[in-house]
């Protein structure tokens, strides 16, 4: 059966990474974001790797009337639905800290925005009965820390989204996999002193697809995270807070 | 855009940079980068010496830029970003029936590197350098973007084909693919007992890709010994299982490739091949890209690194190979890797590698001895008329380069007209003084 993937954000590297896995499984894909000129090479280069069609779209997490006429656009095709959310923003902590106005943006771009994106998609993807969301939170929403707790918070928002998404898709046949990242190796993470174990976007997307075909729930990409967060969640809070990590 | 501080090395790890590079995402972000912090462009950094390195100074790392963005089923011209590398390119066509018409001998090469190295492959003597099917190049100069092709301004394209990077940023390009009626190779090896057999071979051989591996340390009658391979596209699928790659996790002791190791190794190595030779079939990427499924082959030359001497002499000067391979054999310092090729006389650019005649391929571990047969080496090829390989090159010294590549001051000239300030000079640069003649 024909599958279209929607990808929120489909200009960061993980996207792009994953939108090309998608061509090479033969899915048709519709590559939304802002960018348009790099949307529309992304998606000529997705047509050339496999994929049966491929489409830029115009999608700005902080403009939900840009929603509409992409949800239509579902609408209008065959077959199954599904979403990959890879939209998001972290300015540094410290300019958040000097401009508290900031947080509404980074909220808005990694939670809020995506999620009343998918509360229109989900009748959708009910009415077809299938269809898989992929939501990239970050291992930034296990705890809060010094270093980026404003995106953290929204991604942590976010997590509980997709599961309670998850929980809502499962009755009809539909599929949530949340994916946690640790540091890739992006434009975001480029030139910062201090990452480590830092994974290619090639990697995680081969992770993320083997989840979608697994019907995974929650995966830590590189998996080595899983521990890594489950150590970081296990401090006690009173040491916790103590701590600069 | 963030840079990056990072030690950067060619392939042979002898020669490292300290650099900051950009990494841009997407097009507007190299759009202003080339604007505003000019600086050389670098893909994968496969050239061997400091083609690619920049000291003290600023990159750009294209490889992020890396989609194709058209192909016409008609001519069988597709266009790629510059960081798209010839490996990716044969994986997501071969399989539709199409092939880059040139494939170095490393998939990892980027579209851009190919184009500013001018590189060749198995079928230089039949189909010419990589640059000979390059239809037009989209070029990012500090004044800003033009669209080059061989009519439009033939001189900047020769300095833009093999220029090493020194006309601008290559964000893209349209070349010729040719047909690939299936992914496997037919491959004919033959092995073989001496230098004049093996030219010999070459020329009576009619296959379109055909390479010469060669036993560095054998010397006496054994001298020139080695391995003669013919390559053709077989009409249909074998259909094997492409092998896993794996990854040379860490630097190699010393010992690893010390004479007698080395000439162990080729020993068993030209045994492989039965006396009377054979055929078999071979997925293309092994047999483009041999070396390509161990990853981070060059730390089996452990932390000094490694050189690999690459010239090219005339035709007629075979008494030239056969010098070489004395010096070589008697120093006993060669790693198993040689190669030996018949080479055609095309080539695109003014300081493009290839000259008709033959080219001799050799890695040594850098060590001060095995720097100063590379000298005497560099001799011989001067004085035979033949070339270094810039791309291969760590070593040279400007007045070591003369009478090689008389094209030279028209290079110069053309990169000094379209980069005045120097924007794009490297370390190879600097070293050679391309940019000096006049």
């Amino acid at each position: 059966m024909s599958e279209t993937w929607i990808i929120l954000g489909a200009t960061s590297s993980m996207a792009r990474a994953f939108a090309r896995r998608l061509a090479t499984e033969g899915r048709a894909v519709l590559l939304a974001g802002r960018d348009m000129e790099e949307l529309a090479l992304m998606a000529e280069d997705c047509r050339l790797r496999g994929a049966p069609a491929a489409e830029a779209v115009r999608f700005d997490a902080r403009d939900a009337d840009s929603f509409g006429p992409i949800l239509d656009r579902l609408g209008g095709t065959e077959g199954q639905i599904s979403a990959a959310v890879f939209v998001g923003s972290m300015p540094p902590q410290a300019e958040i800290d000097a401009d508290p106005a900031l947080i509404e943006g980074v909220v808005t771009d990694s939670f809020t925005g995506p999620a009343r994106f998918l509360q229109g998609l989900a009748p959708l993807m009910e009415a077809r009965g299938g269809g898989t969301v992929v939501g990239v939170g970050s291992v930034a929403g296990d705890r809060g820390r010094i270093g980026n707790y404003v995106y953290g918070a929204a991604k942590a928002g976010f997590h509980t989204y997709l599961s309670g998404l998850r929980n809502r898709l499962t009755r009809a046949g539909g599929h949530v996999v949340t994916v946690k990242p640790g540091f890739t190796d992006t434009a975001m993470t480029w030139g910062i002193e201090g990452m480590f174990l830092v994974a290619k976007p090639e990697a995680v997307a081969d992770d993320i697809w083997r989840a979608v075909e697994k019907r995974r729930n929650v995966i830590y990409t590189p998996r080595f995270w899983r521990w890594i967060m489950a150590v970081i969640r296990s401090i006690p809070e009173p040491i916790f807070k103590k701590l600069s990590i | 855009m963030r840079w990056n501080r990072a030690e950067t090395t060619g392939w042979g790890r002898a020669l490292r940079a300290a650099e900051e590079i950009a990494r841009p995402e997407n097009r507007a972000t190299l759009h202003r980068l080339v604007a505003e912090t000019p600086a050389p462009a670098m893909g994968n950094r496969r050239s061997y010496g400091d083609a690619a390195l920049n000291h003290g100074g600023r990159s750009i790392d294209m490889t992020r830029l890396d989609r194709l963005i058209g192909f016409d089923p008609e001519t069988g011209i597709l266009e790629a970003e510059a960081g798209a590398t010839i490996g990716e390119i044969a994986r997501v066509f071969a399989p539709r029936g199409w092939l880059p018409a040139v494939m170095p001998g490393t998939g990892f090469a980027t579209l851009g590197g190919a184009i500013a190295n001018d590189v060749h492959g198995k079928n230089h003597h039949v189909a010419g350098s990589f640059g000979q099917h390059v239809v037009a190049i989209d070029l990012l100069t500090p004044a800003g973007r033009l669209t080059l092709t061989a009519d439009s301004d033939a001189t900047l394209w020769r300095a833009t084909i093999g220029g090493v990077g020194q006309t601008g940023v290559i964000l893209s390009a349209r070349i010729r693919l040719i047909p690939c009626p299936s992914t496997t190779m037919r491959v004919r090896e033959r092995r073989i007992d001496t230098l004049d057999a093996f030219l010999g071979h070459f020329e009576d051989s009619d296959a379109p890709f055909s390479v010469g591996w060669i036993d560095a340390t054998a010397r006496g009658a054994a001298l020139g010994r080695g391995i003669f391979e013919e390559g053709r596209i077989a009409p249909h699928d074998a259909g094997h299982a492409p092998g896993a790659a794996r990854r040379m996790p860490l630097d190699a002791p010393r010992a690893l490739l010390s004479g007698p190791v080395v000439r162990a190794f080729n020993a068993v190595y030209w045994r492989r091949v039965p006396a009377g030779g054979r055929s078999v079939a071979r997925p293309l990427e092994r047999f483009f890209f041999p070396l390509d499924r161990l990853h981070d082959w060059n730390r089996l030359y452990g932390k000094p690194g490694f050189h690999q001497f690459q010239c090219v002499v005339p035709p007629a000067a075979t008494d030239t190979l056969r010098e070489m391979l004395d010096r070589i054999g008697t120093a006993g310092l060669a790693s198993p890797l040689a190669v030996l090729k018949r080479m055609g006389p095309g080539r695109a650019g003014h300081l493009s590698f290839p000259m008709e005649g033959w080219t001799l391929a050799v890695d040594f571990p850098n060590r001060a001895p095995a720097r100063a047969l590379i000298a005497g080496l560099e001799g011989l090829a001067r004085d035979a008329g033949g070339r270094l390989y810039l791309a291969k090159d760590a070593l040279a010294a400007p007045e070591r380069l003369v009478g090689m590549y008389p094209d030279l001051p028209d290079f110069a000239a053309a990169a000094a007209e379209v980069d005045p300030a120097g924007h794009f000079a490297t370390d190879l640069v600097r070293r050679l003084r391309l940019r000096e003649a006049t």
